[in-house]
């Protein structure tokens, strides 16, 4: 056995017996949370990997594309409240295609005349245009029973359709972003995507009419059954009698219906639980699957060789940036559908927790540990610094608690330690970062195929 | 027709709202794209730390501000942030040049690609980001003390007889002058010191000056030191003006990335144009012209909406347009992107 498969082999175990440990030493639906969100962290990972290890393109917007696919959930599957879309739907799409008109008749001119004045002046022209249409349906829309609706609401379709939505909207975003900034210095691409993470942020978080803003949608529809029902199932019942007939039978028959009760109240969340990371399971396989089959094809030779000396492959006739923004909105879209994936599996749509520090830095650090350039690696990663993740604020908290205790409870040094001590989090993964990054910058799992 | 007085209220209105301000954000946004610049000629990458290395001298500015206050040391009318300043520039030094002999050093030797430096700027960015949080929270300080305006709107008024006031605010003035001192003495360095000279060697053609005799390491110290006084002063006027907030600073990233690339990568005199170009673009666009148009147009055509081109949550966007916009037209900037 190769010394890389004995890596492989270790890293998933110890992964298997760390939340072996969660599960039996607190509770099985702690650690299949743990799971879920490894398993999305992985994906997003994947998504990043494929553009910074295949191909070095360095996205700081991850944040932004992940959004979009959690907007993308929200808007494919919540119900459509008809009054709001009664009240400005028609004057919102007048105003979206008058915007969409704008765009094309400037360009349009600008191919045909080559005169900027005229471009400027269509462009002024539409955009006064839409936003006069635009600040009316806005207000009527956020006007109808705004504590509880106040957006146009979905399309009321199921909520696994904008998991594909999701990448859509994001390869959208990327593309563009990628055209314009792609083929110019590398560190465009990163400032660009900045920019646009940003701007993203800032729509979700301010157009009400759209998703509510910071007001957050929940109660977004479930892929899979709820506990409540899997509760009153019968099957469930009669497995989870007989799975702990034992230790059931030992009890008083009058305690016996209330410990089963606790039992199927208990297996339901793990059930339910389960679903969903076999759901995200499927998922990642798919993704690492295509991905492997990607990267050992002719195209993936071709992008490894533009990675490691783009001019040489420029010189043989790959098209440099062409290759590029296919990359970048392969990466992206994957990106977008975790996304979307995170906010069906949180229920809830809150724009307000979309912090760089959560979506893209943290996603960077899971590339750098797991090893940029190997699939397998982003899964671990992934999985490892959202376990340490998990665990460092706590650990953050017992440290500042351990070095001020023998200051008293109200001295200021201490309740300034406590009250930011989760901001040792930050600075923690920080260094994390940089010291894997200087030494040992081919991560846990290096990349195998790096020989042509 | 509007009369005399009312165009000359209309434009005093325009001066204290739209003018001002941006002429002092454009002034803190300069120094600190003039850094972002001279970190991209000498060490060619972008530095995603420069936001939070602002933040970061303005929490020592503080905290040596309250000290000092504490101990009863004010400036009068000036703030006492200026007092703390130098100790925060030393500060902020002996921290980039930690961070350099620590990080960028290693890449820099190694002859790594670019985008792994910019890389490891983020990591950097990040930790001190989570240093500046831990020092002084999430919240906002507002730090400024001394007479908060030199001429307030009402002195204005009585003054000049006028129905709207121009207010210069202590901050305003101060960002001005020193912005305006400290670039000049940037560029006598730059072009007439032997040091400037090697510095801008260095810059144009690294294994020219190498082999000219020019010490790298001393050009890099150097830079280094350069790029902490901006970065410390455009951070501290910033916190005057607006006050401080972890966050809003590392949001300065993007103005300031605009300010460089508008200004044309590596040149000192365009970060300088970038830098007002970005603040007078975000003042006039979202400024709310209603009252403007009130004093100029006759009584039939006055608006009643705000007359306002975008929200002011979506400043950062003219940042991104901007950029978006030179990248599409004249990706070298409007100073060809000439290095120092």
């Amino acid at each position: 056995m190769s010394q890389y498969n004995k890596r492989v082999i270790v890293t998933f175990s110890i992964m298997f017996f760390l939340l072996l440990m969660v599960g039996l030493g607190q509770s099985w639906s702690l650690s299949l949370s743990i799971l879920n969100l490894c398993l999305i962290s992985a994906i997003m990972t994947l998504g990043v990997n494929i553009q910074w290890g295949y191909a070095g393109l360095f996205n700081v917007g991850i944040m932004g594309f992940t959004a979009l696919g959690g907007l993308s959930a929200v808007l494919i599957s919540k119900e459509s409240i008809s009054k709001a879309v009664t009240a400005g739907g028609m004057r919102m799409l007048v105003a979206l295609s008058i915007f969409l008109l704008t765009i094309v008749l400037s360009i349009y001119i600008y191919k045909k005349f080559k005169n900027k004045w005229l471009v400027i002046a269509t462009i002024l022209a539409g955009y006064f245009i839409t936003r006069y249409f635009y600040i009316e349906a806005a207000q009527s829309i956020e006007a109808i029973n705004p504590a509880f609706s106040g957006y146009l609401g979905g399309l009321d379709l199921p909520v696994l359709l904008s998991w594909i939505v999701g990448g859509l909207l994001a390869a959208g975003a990327a593309w563009l972003i990628g055209k314009i900034s792609l083929g110019l210095r590398t560190d465009y691409l990163a400032i660009a995507t900045l920019g646009i993470s940003e701007i993203i942020i800032a729509i979700i978080k301010n157009e009400d009419w759209l998703s509510r803003g910071v007001k957050n949608v929940t109660a977004i529809p479930r892929p899979v059954p709820y506990e409540i029902d899997l509760q009153q199932a019968v099957w469930v019942k009669e497995i989870l009698a007989k799975l702990y007939a034992g230790s059931l039978h030992l009890l008083p028959v009058s305690e016996q219906a209330t410990a089963l009760k606790a039992h199927i109240s208990d297996a339901a969340i793990v059930l339910v639980k389960l679903c969903y990371s076999g759901l995200f399971v499927a998922v990642l396989l798919l993704i690492i699957i295509l991905a492997g089959l990607a990267l050992d094809s002719p195209w993936g030779r071709m992008v490894r060789a533009i990675r490691d000396n783009e001019i040489a492959a420029s010189a043989m006739g790959k098209n440099v940036k062409q290759r590029h923004l296919q990359i970048f909105v392969i990466g992206s879209a994957i990106a977008g559908v975790s996304g979307a994936m995170l906010v069906t599996y949180n229920g809830q749509f809150t724009p307000g927790s979309y912090i760089p520090l959560r979506y893209t830095f943290l996603i960077w650090v899971m590339v750098i540990v797991g090893g940029s350039g190997n699939n397998l690696g982003s899964v671990v990663g992934g999985f490892l610094i959202w376990f340490l993740w998990i665990e460092a604020e706590p650990v953050g908290f017992w440290l500042a608690d351990l070095s001020t205790s023998f200051l008293d409870q109200g001295n200021f040094i201490r309740q300034h330690l406590l009250e930011n001590a989760q901001y040792i989090r930050l600075i923690f993964m920080g260094a994390v970062l940089l010291v894997v990054m200087r030494f040992s910058p081919d991560g846990i799992l290096p990349e195998t195929n790096k020989k042509l | 027709m509007p009369g005399f007085t009312d165009i000359i209220n209309a434009i005093v209105l325009l001066l204290n709202f739209v003018f001002m301000p941006a002429l002092s954000y454009g002034s803190q946004l300069a120094l600190g794209a003039l850094a972002v610049t001279l970190v991209y000629a000498v060490l060619k990458f972008a530095n995603f730390a420069q936001g939070d290395t602002m933040a970061f001298s303005t929490v020592i500015t503080i905290l040596i501000t309250w000290l000092l206050q504490k101990s009863g040391i004010t400036l009068g009318f000036m703030p006492t942030a200026l007092l703390a300043l130098p100790f925060a520039i030393i500060a902020c030094i002996i921290y980039v040049l930690l961070t350099d002999k620590f990080i960028y050093q290693y890449y820099r030797k190694q002859n790594s690609k670019p985008i792994t430096i910019v890389m490891a700027s983020v990591g950097v960015m990040f930790v001190t980001g989570g240093l500046v949080r831990f020092i002084l929270g999430p919240t906002h300080h507002i730090f400024a003390d001394g007479a908060r305006f030199i001429i307030t709107a009402r002195e204005f008024k009585a003054m000049t007889g006028l129905a709207e006031g121009l207010a210069i605010k202590t901050s305003q003035f101060l960002t001005i002058t020193i912005a305006i001192l400290l670039v000049g003495f940037v560029f006598y360095f730059l072009q007439k010191t032997k040091t400037g000279k090697a510095m801008r060697a260095y810059a144009d053609n690294k294994d020219l000056a190498l082999l000219s005799g020019i010490d790298p390491d001393k050009v890099v110290r150097v830079t280094w030191m350069l790029v902490a006084v901006l970065t410390s002063i455009a951070g501290v006027l910033y916190g005057l003006d607006k006050g401080f907030m972890a966050t809003s600073y590392n949001q300065l990233l993007l103005p300031m990335f605009a300010a460089v690339i508008v200004g044309g990568i590596g040149s000192p005199i365009g970060a300088i144009v970038g830098g007002f170009v970005i603040s007078f673009s975000e003042a006039i666009l979202t400024y709310a012209y209603k009252k403007f148009l009130i004093y100029l147009l006759p009584a039939v055509l006055q608006p009643d909406s705000l007359v306002q081109f975008l929200g002011t949550e979506y400043k950062f966007a003219i940042s991104f347009v901007i950029l978006v916009i030179v990248l599409l037209l004249r990706p070298t900037g409007i100073f060809k992107g000439k290095v120092i």
